[in-house]
């Protein structure tokens, strides 16, 4: 198989080029950083990229593939069309090859206090959820933080110091649809302006592209719909 | 000498539910905590954790904390330690709604409550009926803690290096840690992080293995480091096989499949565990499971065209089920199996999983270790907690369910040890200048240019033979071949260089420091497996079938330079009558 691969170090490269490897004799079944690992390992040991749990699960390992955000270990290489085209995620400095700096985006999901927030003494027990309550969190909480959705972002790319991004938004969602948290006003507050929440234009490359299958475009009507009410 | 320095007053190694536990414990009571990890916090191995979480809360079926030690103990096959194991049961139930009220989204009941699963090993009243004990969030129970804790310590203002890799630790002549010496891998610069106490939190070492379901980083890199600082490591030779990886590719599919009701079977359709566990069948412990499945595929019994695994059966649970319950281990069967479980059984076989041993600890966290003034020394400004650590809550054999709980119940006893430790040490000890060259030496010994041996080579080498001689059965002769063949690998270790010697982000270097770590580790784990002549929880010797509790009722204790010692179990509880071993039965 071809693949072209992004690569830049700044301690040797002025500007970055991209670079061909050619591995064949992959498995039925093989993911992209299969081929990844292979070209390191017998190719081409300066090859930079992320990854861990191999499965999906950590987030590590977003990049862009044929123009398009996903985690290359559960990346079917039988699905991609040759040459295999990977570059770093866009919209973030690249630090070296695929690896980009996630300063900002961390930043974006701190400032939105992912965490939560109760006022009144604590119980013995736990708080109580109904069924009901707790499957509003489905679809919010299994982010793994891959920067996936935000990178595929327009309106993250131009103000990625002033507008939260899906990631950032789908989890001050997930804390405003906790029955528990009680900073539903805060929250609200902290999102008003112009570009915080409002900069989503519903382009939705954020749905597109998440490898978890979660909705942050979703997410975001309702954080707007809740801040309208809570407005009237 | 010419390195960066920070001072903290304490230093975490390790950013797992372990780590982030004891950060969060003592970031609240104002300590200045450091937490380095080679990963961004939430990329760390517990976000993979799926079942869930043991408490005796009862919200299922009745329970109480009494139960899950002995079955613990049990579990553990008489060689946990009594004291820390009622210690750890009884904070358990505490330790759920705490994190439950820090924000974990666990799934729910109908009245409210926590939902909690069946798991393997369990039982009511001493060996009774199947509990229900295991507190889950869906089959994301991992994700859900981890995220939670770095959550609730970035609120608490925990200072965070991520992509940070640890060198070794720096001691003084009186055998006080004062810190580590770090690499900064963006930089590729080291740092010194000078701390007053250092908890290692860095997890297990499932890499050893070719087939594990462990994430890349699992390298046990603090175990190695403790070792280097001539502490000896404990019951290496107990690591567990999981009985359900998926088969040829090793992910987890979590016990929690079968505990909702799923179930083994072998070509011929037989649900064969009825054979080995006649009362808890599938839901046996693990190292009784994975046993019986290489037993199964062994004597010509097993699926596929190979015959080389079994069938996790889970279609008559229902769509409904799995997609409320089990929604991760379907995508993940769909994804690597290419099989949906709501219409087929998912192929599976024992993988490397959990190390039970690791940097030997008491119930505090606090490192120790055999010396001449007693069996059990602590080395001052020292702790470990997780699957890096040895308390030993799991003996030879881990429980489903407990190491979220272990990592949590060990990460607040340590943070809370170290916080009464930094009231009674409130200055810095002065720092120990060839300690810290000699961490940077292990740098230096990768600048070398000539040519030399591939690193990943060697990698797959290491996790081959561990696999081919260090697995589900051994044999003295196994085994001697095994030390053999680690020992040729270390070896030719020394020959192995980096073709990369750049600095930015330079993960061939970090490959070839976890490579360092694995080597170590790998000789530990057969050379204490070959010492042990007797079978108990996961060290199955087909030469010594039996538990010999005359003899080997105690834990082993690996040093750098290959001896290995023992230290006798504890078998006496804090408070509750001891259990005294018995045959085990499932």
């Amino acid at each position: 198989m071809r693949f072209l691969v992004y690569r830049y170090n700044p301690e040797t490269d002025k500007y970055p080029h991209m670079q061909e490897y050619n591995v064949d004799g992959f498995d039925k079944g093989a993911m992209l950083l299969d081929a990844l690992l292979r070209i390191k390992a017998e190719e081409d040991e300066t090859l930079s990229f992320r990854h861990s749990c191999g499965e999906g699960v950590c987030g590590s390992d977003a990049m862009n593939i044929n123009g398009r955000n996903g985690l290359s270990c559960i990346t079917l290489l039988d699905a991609l069309k040759e040459p295999v085209q990977i570059r770093p995620v866009p919209g973030l400095p690249v630090i070296r090859d695929l690896v980009v700096d996630m300063g900002k985006f961390y930043h974006q999901y701190r400032a939105v206090k992912p965490w939560l927030t109760v006022h009144d003494p604590e119980p013995e027990t736990e708080y109580l959820q109904t069924p009901e309550q707790r499957d509003q969190l489905d679809g919010l909480y299994e982010c793994i933080l891959c920067g996936a959705c935000s990178t595929s972002c327009p309106s993250f790319w131009w103000n990625p110091d002033k507008f939260r991004g899906p990631a950032a938004l789908l989890q001050a969602w997930r804390f405003l649809a906790d029955s528990r948290d009680q900073a539903t006003a805060e929250r609200l507050e902290d999102l008003e302006g112009a570009y915080r929440l409002f900069r989503c234009h519903s382009i939705m490359n954020c749905v597109d592209v998440c490898p978890k299958g979660l909705n942050p475009t979703k997410a975001i009507g309702n954080i707007k719909k809740m801040m309208l009410k809570h407005l009237v | 000498m010419n390195i960066e320095r920070r001072k903290f007053d304490t230093l975490v190694i390790g950013a797992g539910g372990g780590g982030l536990r004891a950060a969060l414990q003592m970031a609240q009571a104002e300590a200045k905590v450091a937490v380095v990890s080679k990963v961004f916090p939430t990329r760390s191995h517990t976000v993979a954790a799926q079942g869930g979480m043991n408490a005796a809360l009862a919200n299922v079926l009745p329970d109480n904390w009494h139960w899950h030690m002995y079955d613990t103990v049990k579990g553990s096959d008489y060689l946990g330690d009594q004291d820390a194991i009622e210690y750890m049961c009884r904070a358990a139930s505490h330790l759920v709604v705490e994190l439950e009220h820090a924000g974990v989204p666990f799934s729910r009941l109908d009245n409210g409550k926590i939902y909690q699963r069946a798991f393997g090993g369990q039982s009511q009243d001493f060996g009774g009926d199947q509990a229900a004990r295991t507190c889950a969030a869906a089959d994301r129970t991992g994700h859900a803690i981890l995220h939670t804790l770095y959550q609730q310590n970035i609120r608490s203002k925990t200072h965070f290096f991520d992509e940070y890799f640890s060198i070794d630790l720096v001691k003084d002549d009186e055998g006080y840690i004062l810190g580590a010496v770090v690499l900064n891998i963006e930089t590729g610069e080291p740092l010194l992080i000078e701390a007053k106490t250092t908890l290692i939190a860095t997890g297990g070492v499932g890499q050893l293995f070719r087939t594990n379901t462990n994430a890349r980083i699992n390298t046990g890199d603090g175990i190695a480091m403790t070792l280097r600082a001539g502490i000896p490591v404990q019951d290496m030779e107990f690591f567990q096989f999981h009985p359900t990886g998926i088969a040829g590719k090793g992910m987890l599919i979590t016990e929690g499949v079968r505990g909702e009701g799923g179930y083994l079977i072998n070509k011929d359709g037989e649900r064969f565990m009825e054979r080995y566990a006649p009362h808890a069948k599938d839901l046996a412990s693990r190292d009784v499971v994975s046993r019986a499945i290489a037993i199964e595929v062994r004597e010509g019994r097993g699926c596929g065209p190979e015959g080389d695994h079994v069938l996790l059966k889970l279609e008559h649970l229902g769509s409904d089920v799995i997609k409320k319950r089990l929604p991760g281990i379907r995508d993940m069967a769909m994804t690597f199996a290419h099989i949906d479980p709501i219409k087929e059984p998912i192929p599976v076989f024992p993988t490397a999983h959990y190390t039970m041993g690791g940097i030997p600890t008491n119930r505090y966290g606090q490192v120790v270790m055999p010396t001449e003034q007693s069996a059990e020394e602590t080395i001052p400004g020292l702790y470990a907690v997780g699957e890096c650590a040895c308390v030993s809550v799991h003996g030879a054999n881990r429980l489903g369910g407990n190491s979220l709980l272990d990592i949590v119940v060990f990460g607040r006893a340590a943070g809370n040890h170290i916080i009464d430790y930094l009231k009674e040490n409130r200055t810095h000890r002065p720092m120990n200048e060839s300690s810290v060259k000699a961490a940077l030496a292990r740098l230096e010994r990768w600048d070398k240019k000539d040519e030399g041996e591939n690193i990943d080579v060697l990698r797959q080498e290491l996790q081959r033979v561990m696999e081919d001689y260090c697995s589900v059965f051994r044999t003295e002769e196994i085994l001697a071949d095994g030390v053999k063949k680690v020992k040729a690998l270390i070896a030719r270790l020394d020959n192995a260089r980096l073709r990369d010697h750049s600095k930015v982000f330079n993960t061939a270097r970090i490959e070839a420091f976890e490579l360092e770590n694995l080597m170590v580790l790998g000789l530990a784990t057969v050379e204490s497996a070959l010492a042990r002549k007797e079978s108990r929880g996961a060290h199955s010797r087909i030469d010594y079938p039996d538990r010999d509790d005359k003899h080997w009722m105690k834990h082993s204790l690996y040093f750098e330079d290959g001896r290995v010692e023992y230290k006798p179990v504890r078998t006496k509880p804090l408070s509750v009558d001891s259990f005294p071993p018995k045959p085990r039965v499932y």
